[in-house]
Order: structure tokens, then sequence, then C-alpha cells
């Protein structure tokens, strides 16, 4: 298949498009039907992406299985893969089947928001796969339409504030990085990513409005890339539409929100800063290890206090988000696996909290943390189930999560010591946030009435849980599985990256010296 | 000789001699009872002139020593102009119709207000540039009071009226200031003085009366005063007119002075144009928030958008008319299906125009709710809608010719009006039930037009029909 990446691609889209057209009514019979479509579609959708899995040769450090075609206003229709974005596409296309799952008993408007679903999932994958700059920007932005109506529709109590703070802070960091999109494409004359990454932008430091700044041109399209990346990733300080968001979405909302969707902060920092703007990124590395360093901690503290499930679990994703910046702005190998592997891990472990407290929602509606005590009486194999992603979040060894969180470690370790040192103690915070609330939730008597009837997990429930426990424990236990993939791409790209900055460097000795 | 200039204006004189006819027969024969008739032969006729000036047109002529000029740029602007204006008289043939609007004048006003534009985007002298101005400003001023019952579309036309003479003596001015300064009033002579990219004080400020005048026209911040009343006023078919085709016609009519007659002193108008486009985008994105009535809320709406297209302008490059050119294709689009649905909104048979009244509107109608939402977000410039694409073209003009703050400003200023397209979205989708929901009163046309609106937002990002191709042909004839 030579447009296999298309094809999963629009797969979902297809499917939605099949919705929207032919199914009618509101009846059970149609609620159904609209739910199994998209649970087909997702899940045909991660199948043919095994084929782009087992097509992908990891030594070749290139872009793979690409699919070129002409646009609109000069621009092209590009897609392929490399070992950075790969394991990020099976990581959708993984996801997008439990999170349908786990939305079952939706019954308020069940075609629009399978449709919202699929559509969201298109633009996903189009995110990690798109190899021209706009086209990228297309999925990437029109993300935030289906994400804004998930949240809007079908949330909580707050879901208009939300998904307003959603979508005008994600909108406001995306158009400075389409203004630096624009400038590139005028510098470079193309919006090709393979050609951009090889292009070199000027680095030379000028003045605006009597402000020096060092690396030119290069650092202002970073912090422009920044501005959009770091409000998606998210990091502290623009990271307060976060909790508000996962509190007030859907269960599904939040598991694609954490699962997914903040991996495109990270994705981006990998695909377009790091190799297009290396002076600006150098120049930029110590101010993001530190807020990397304070988002660790300081989230770390404020979820401790947190008496809503889910905004702690959200709290800490911003913790650990924190890891992955600081990886990826380590610039080593052990830094950028590390950060890679972390986003992955995080997207299996978060995404089983917050279906863990979509569990515990479903029966009681409520996520006050106060409102349980003693699950694991009525409640055993969720207590086990809860137990082992609190572990996994933590950072347990064995889990995915001890992996990710100590090759960033020690990435950062070799350029930044205090950083780390700093880093390093949220991991003991996340331990104390992470018990805490296993411990008041799971644990202790169970004395309130209203949890006397609680029921266990359904079987559909196990079935959702039970392919992210695997991944979880295998992950952790044979991380050569995602390093083997990526290793060579960041291998690759460190090296463009060192050499770039070491021919900058010898261009400004050169200039000093005549 | 003058076979040759006839034939070079014969859409203009097919149009205005058939304006005159029906007028003439329409007052000898049943007056009213004509009515729906002329808007249907009315805008087939535009859709036909439309078709053949597409099809016919080929290289540049000039009529009339200079004074009319038909080239690519006048070619593609007068094709948007015709279909625009034929689309908005067969949406308003049914909503007049219901509530005893619809006079025989209006369909010819609108006809000869679409000869003022048509001589607007071909003129090549200052003198037909006023003179189409007028013609065209005139129609407008009359229907915009074309409900005579009622205060608010009197003080609409007035209002128009009033501003829009003031507007005329600004660019009257200048205009004299120019002659007086150049010895001439064609804009092929006008060049020549300037070629060496040296301008006199007078005439610089000649420049400025003639831009201020055509500000007014574009309604470009701080002209704009008119704007929100006489589109609240006006009954809803008209203001649907205003915010498409007269917008077009003014600013090809813009970009046509400053290229033709000022082509050669870009850095002196480029700084203003800058000024209006930052003021346009900022005020309409900011005071749109404010409104609850759509049809202001569409006022602010089009200022911003003027906004963004004078960027284009602003660039003063080739690039930058052919992303202005598009813009405005763009525009139009979006704000017919914007129209027609805004023309679908009453409750009792009554119009409503309180976006408050839209609440939960998507349980009710799914489908047209859905073709609102596409719109809105395609105003806002949210991918993958078309109005990103219109965004995109103007900013990469903007960039590429070095006004990177304008750009980053107008990123700001889409932002902040994001905020207001996605409240229409938001009461539609998840607002709390109103207890006075509106109806949707729809007629197959408006129908047609929304969801082709909508339709074309989506199927323009694979497809374009052609445009982008002909707006570039036709940014290539105006600046060279």
């Amino acid at each position: 298949m030579d447009n296999i990446l298309s094809i999963v691609t629009f797969i979902p889209a297809v499917a939605a498009g099949i919705l929207a057209l032919f199914l009618h009514g509101e009846d059970s019979a149609a609620q159904r039907n609209a739910k199994w479509v998209a649970l087909v579609a997702t899940t045909v959708t991660f199948l043919v992406s095994i084929g782009i899995y087992t097509g992908f040769d990891p030594s070749n450090t290139g872009f793979q299985m690409v699919e070129e075609g002409e646009w609109l206003l000069g621009l092209k229709y590009k897609m392929g893969v490399d070992g950075i974005s790969v394991l990020f596409v099976l990581l959708t296309t993984f996801i997008m089947p439990l999170t349908i799952l786990a939305s079952w008993h939706v019954t308020d408007r069940v075609k629009e928001y399978m449709i919202a679903f699929l559509l969201l999932e298109t633009l996903m994958l189009g995110v990690f796969m798109a190899l021209d700059l706009v086209l990228f920007y297309l999925f990437f932005e029109a993300g935030l339409i289906p994400m804004f109506l998930i949240i809007g529709i079908w949330g909580g109590k707050e879901r208009i504030y939300a998904s307003f703070k959603f979508f005008l802070y994600t909108f406001l960091g995306s158009v400075l990085m389409l203004v630096a999109m624009v400038a590139m494409y005028a510098d470079a004359g193309t919006t090709d990513i393979e050609a951009l990454m090889s292009h070199h932008f000027s680095s030379e430091g000028f003045s605006v409005l009597g402000i020096y700044i060092v690396g030119g041109m290069q650092t202002l399209m970073f912090l422009a890339f920044f501005a959009s990346f770091a409000v998606k990733m998210p990091m502290w300080p623009v990271h307060t539409w976060l909790p508000d968001a996962h509190v007030q979405a859907p269960t599904a909302g939040s598991v694609v929100l954490a699962a997914i969707l903040l991996k495109m902060g990270g994705y981006g920092f990998l695909r377009f800063s790091l190799p297009m703007f290396p002076v600006g990124s150098a120049v930029m590395t110590d101010v993001v290890l530190w807020m990397s360093a304070i988002a660790v901690v300081y989230t770390s503290l404020v979820a401790l206090v947190q008496e809503d499930m889910k905004k702690l679990i959200a709290y800490s994703s911003v913790a650990h988000m924190g890891f992955v910046t600081m990886g990826i702005f380590a610039a080593n190998q052990q830094g950028i696996d590390g950060a890679i592997f972390q986003m992955l891990s995080h997207g299996f472990i978060s995404a089983a909290l917050f279906l863990c407290v979509g569990v515990i929602y479903d029966r009681m509606h409520t996520r006050d943390i106060e409102a349980y005590g003693g699950l694991v009486i009525r409640m055993p194999a969720y207590a086990l189930v809860f137990m082992l992603f609190t572990m996994a979040n933590v950072g347990l060894p064995g889990t995915s999560g001890f992996i990710g969180e100590f090759l960033t470690l020690m990435g950062t370790f070799q350029v930044n010591t205090w950083v780390t040192a700093l880093a390093a103690s949220g991991v003991i915070f996340s331990a104390a946030y992470a018990l805490w609330l296993y411990r008041r939730v799971v644990f202790g008597d169970l004395i309130k009435e209203s949890l006397k009837a609680m029921t266990d997990m359904s079987s559909r429930e196990r079935l959702i849980f039970a392919p992210l426990i695997v991944m979880t424990i295998l992950l952790g236990v044979y991380p050569s599985l995602v390093t083997d993939v990526i290793g060579n791409s960041t291998a690759a790209l460190i090296s463009n990256y060192d050499m770039a900055l070491a021919a900058a460097e010898a261009a400004t000795q050169s200039a000093a010296s005549h | 000789m003058i076979q040759a200039d006839l034939t070079i204006i014969l859409p203009e004189i097919v149009l205005a001699v058939y304006a005159m006819a029906a007028l003439l027969v329409a007052v000898y024969t049943t007056k009213d009872g004509l009515a729906p008739l002329l808007v249907w032969t009315t805008a087939g006729l535009m859709a036909l002139l439309a078709i053949w000036i597409a099809t016919n047109g080929d290289g540049t002529n000039v009529a009339f020593n200079g004074m009319f000029v038909d080239d690519g740029f006048a070619r593609f602007s007068k094709v948007a102009i015709l279909l625009s204006a034929a689309a908005i008289l067969v949406m308003s043939q049914e909503y007049m119709a219901r509530r005893d609007l619809l006079r025989f004048e209006f369909p010819l006003l609108v006809a000869l207000a679409a000869v003022g534009m048509m001589m607007m985007v071909s003129a090549g002298d200052l003198m037909s540039l006023y003179m189409g101005l007028e013609l065209q400003s005139l129609s407008l001023y009359v229907v915009a009071a074309l409900r005579r019952d009622s205060a608010k579309s009197t003080e609409a036309g007035l209002k128009y009226f009033v501003l829009g003479a003031l507007s005329s003596g600004l660019l009257l001015y200048g205009a004299s200031l120019v002659y007086g300064f150049t010895g001439t009033t064609l804009f092929s002579g006008i060049i020549q003085t300037v070629q060496d990219g040296e301008i006199s004080v007078g005439l610089l400020f000649g420049l400025v009366f003639l831009i201020s005048g055509l500000a007014f026209k574009v309604s470009a911040v701080p002209f704009h005063m008119w704007t929100p009343d006489v589109y609240e006023g006006s009954p809803t078919p008209i203001t649907a007119f205003f915010a498409t085709a007269p917008k077009v016609a003014a600013m090809a009519l813009f970009a046509r002075v400053m290229h033709d007659a000022f082509g050669g002193v870009i850095k002196d108008w480029q700084q203003v144009i800058v000024l209006l486009s930052v003021l346009s985008m900022l005020l309409g994105a900011v005071a749109a928030i404010g409104q609850r009535d759509i049809k202001r809320l569409m006022a602010f709406s089009s200022i911003a958008h003027m906004g963004y297209a004078l960027i284009g302008l602003a660039a003063g490059t080739e690039l930058g008319i052919k992303a202005m050119l598009m813009y405005l294709a763009i525009y139009v689009t979006m704000n017919i299906g914007t129209f027609a649905f805004i023309l679908m909104m009453e409750r009792d048979g009554k119009p409503v125009t309180d976006i408050d009244a839209l609440r939960q509107y998507s349980k009710r109608e799914p489908g047209k709710a859905l073709a609102v939402l596409i719109l809105m977000f395609s105003l806002a410039g949210v991918p993958p809608m078309l109005g990103f694409f219109a965004k995109f073209g103007v900013w990469q003009a903007g960039v590429s010719a070095g006004l990177t703050g304008l750009v980053i400003a107008s990123a700001i200023a889409s932002v902040i009006g994001a905020f207001y397209y996605l409240r229409i979205v938001f009461y539609m989708y998840f607002g709390a039930e109103n207890e006075d929901p509106i109806e949707t009163h729809s007629s197959p046309v408006l129908w047609v037009a929304l969801m082709g609106s909508a339709a074309l937002m989506l199927v323009g990002v694979f497809y374009q029909f052609g445009i982008e191709g002909a707006a570039a042909a036709a940014a290539a004839t105006l600046v060279n």
C-alpha cells in the first residue's frame, strides 16, 4: 500500500461522514449503531496502523512511506513518518478504540459525540504525519474545534468557561506560530518540513525596539513556536487551561486530551524547534529547563492540595510533561529518548488514571475525593488496577513511568545538575500526592452509606483496562521496544543539532576575528 | 473609434439600459406586481453578464482615452460583484415579499448600483471614479431607506447619506488637489509625475484625502462610524447587499487608485493603509464583543475583515493584490451564507436579530446549525475552513513585504475576534435552553445559499474552481 498513511488518517473521517449522512434518529437502536460504527472504525484504524509499524524501518532516519501531492496556494499535501512520529501515530490509534468503549454509556446526542471523536482522531493522526508546515498547522488547529465542542456539549457544570478558555488559550499560541510559519515560508520559499530542516535560518543577532536579540531570527521564531507548544504541552505558567478543561471534559475527552493532545506540544518541539531553530533553542535552553523544573515541583505541590480527583491528575500531568520538556531540551540521546518514552508512557498511564476516575464517577457522579473511601472492600479488582496505575504514575521500577523519568533525569543531569536535583525532588512529591490520593479513595473503612452499593468493574471496563495494563508493564520491563524504534532518528536529530550549533559558533568566531 | 469604446463597455451599457427600460415598463404597468419577476430577471441578467465577462474578456482594453480600463483585475472584481449581487437579490425576494417590502425599484436600484460598481473598478480617471462611486452610493442611500415607515430604516438611509456626502467631499477635495499638482486626472498621467518616487506636499495631501474618502467606502476605521447603524437599520437583505458587493467594489477601487495612479510612491501610502488596517482589525474585533444584535455584530465583523483585506493592499506587491482578491472572494462567499441564515431567523413571522434567540438551536435544526458552525469558524479563520486560507494568503503577502508587525497585530486581533464567532456556536450548541426559541423560515433559495456557502468553505480546501489562478492573473495586470 503506497498511501497507507492517508488511509489510516482518513478512515475515521470517512466513518464520521457515514454517520453524519446515513444515521438518523435518536432512538436506542440509532445510538447503538453510532457506537458500533465508531468502535469498528477506530479498531480498523488501529489494525491498519499496525501495517505502518511493521513496514517501518528503524535503521532509516529519514521520512518513510512518504506521500506527496499538489495543494492550493503553492502548498503541498505531504505525509510521512520517521522514528520520532511513528509511535505517536500508534499511540493515537491504540487509545481511540478504548475511548469509544469508555463512552458506551453516553446517551446525549450520541451521533454527534461519535462524529466529534472520529474527526478528532483524523486530525490528531494528521498532526503526527504531516510533512508540510501549513498542513501540520491545519491539523493542529482544526483539532480545537471538535475538542471545543466535546468539552462544551458533553462537559460538566463549568463547561462553557472551560471550553472558551481552552479554545482561546490554544488559539492565541497557535496564531503566533502561524505568523512564524509564514515568515519561514517567506524566508525559505518552501513549506516542506523536510526541506526546512536543512534550511539555515539566520541566527545573526539584531535589535528590536532597543532590545538586542541573541540568535536573531531563530530566537524569534523559536519563541513564536514556543508560544504554541508551551500552551499545548502545557508548561508552567501557561498550564492553567488544562485543569479546567480536564475537570469539565467528559471522561473520554479527558483521556484523549491527556493521552494524545498534550503530546503534540512535545512532538512539535522535536519536529520544529530543535531541528529548524537550533541556535534559538540553544539560546533558550536554560529558560526552558528552569521552567520545566518549576513545573515539576510547583504543580506537584498544587496537586497535593486538590480535592477533585480529575484536577489532581491534571496537575500531575503538567508535572510529568515537565520531565518531557526537560528531556527534550537536554538535547542528548538519553534526554530525548526519555522524553519520547515519557510521552508514550504518560499516554497510557494518564489515560488509565482518567478512566479509573471515570469508573467511579459513573457510579457516584462525583469526583470529590472526600466522597470516597474504603472502595477496596466493594471493588477489589478496581483497587488493583488503580494501584497499578498509581504506582506507574509515581514511577515505580517495572512500570513504564520509571523508564521515562529516569532517562530524562539522566539526560538533564549531564546538562544542568541543579535543574535535575530540583526535578528529582518532584518525583518524591508525585509519590506523595498519588499515594495519598490512593489511600483516601481506596483504603480506610467503608463508612459512607452511599458507597455500600458500589459494584466492581464490569467486563467492558475490564476490557478497556487490559491493553493499558499490558502496555504499561511491557514497556516497563522491555523499553527497547520503544528505544530501538526511535533511537536512530533521535541520534540523527541530535547530531544535526550539534552540527548546526558548531557551525553557528564557528561563524560568530570568524565574524569576531575579522 | 467610438465603436471600439462602446464594445468595451458593452456589459455596463447592457445593464444600465436594462435597468432604465425595466423601470419604464414597471411604471407604466402594474408597478409592484412586477417586482418578483424583475428580481429574477435582474439576477439572471447579472449572472449572464458575469459569465460573459469571465469568458470573453481578454487582455487590457482602454476606452474613452483612458477613462475606462477593462483589464483582468477589473474583470475579476466585476464577476465577484455581479455574482454576489445576483445571489443577494434572489435571496431577498421571498423575505421582502412576505414582509410587504418588495418594491419594483429594489432590483433596479441594485442593478444601477452594480453598474456604478463596475464603473468604479474599471475607472482609469478620477472623474470616472467619482461617477461610478456616486452612482453606486446614491442607489445605496435609497435602498438603505427602503422601509419608509420604519424610523430605523430612514435613519439608516439619512445617516448613510450625510456621512457619504461628507466622504464624497473629502474625496473630491483630494481629487482637486491631485489635479492641481499633477495637471491631469488620468491615472496614467498621475503616475508619470510620481514615477521617480518623489511626491510634492500638495499631492501628498491630495493622496491622503483620496484615501480618506475611499476608506469611508470600505468602512475602515476611523471612517467606520456609519457601518453598525446602517447595517442594523436597513432591512436585512439590504444589509446583506452592503456587506458583499459594495465592499468588493470599494476595495478593488482602492487598489486600483493606489497602484495605477500612485504605484510609484508605495512607501508614502503604505503607512496610511497599515494604520487603517490595524485600527480596523482591532476595533472590529473588540467592539463586536459587546454586540447582541447579529446584524451589528456582522457590521463589526465586516470592518475587521476589511482590515485583513487591507493587509494585502498595504503589502503593495502583486502577491498582496492576489491575496486581497482571494480574501474578498472568500469573504463574500462566507457572508452570503451567513446572511442567508440571518434572513431565516424569525419568531412568529417577525425577523429576529438577537443572538440570544439562538440558544440550543442545534437540537432543533442540526443541519443548519452545522452549516452556521462551519461559517463561524471560517469567519474566525480557524482551519480547515477556507477562511483560514484567506488569512494565510494576506499574512504571507504581509510578511514577504516586511510588514511583520502588522501581521502580528492581525494575529492578535483574530484571536480576540474568534471570541464572538465562538459565542454564536456556543449559543447554538451548548447555551442554556431559551423559553422562547426562534423558528427558521427556510425557502429553498436560502437553504441552498446557506448550505452551499458552508460546503464551499470545506470543498474550497481541496478545489478552488480556478479562483486562485484568476486572482493571480488579475493581480499581475494591476501591478507591473
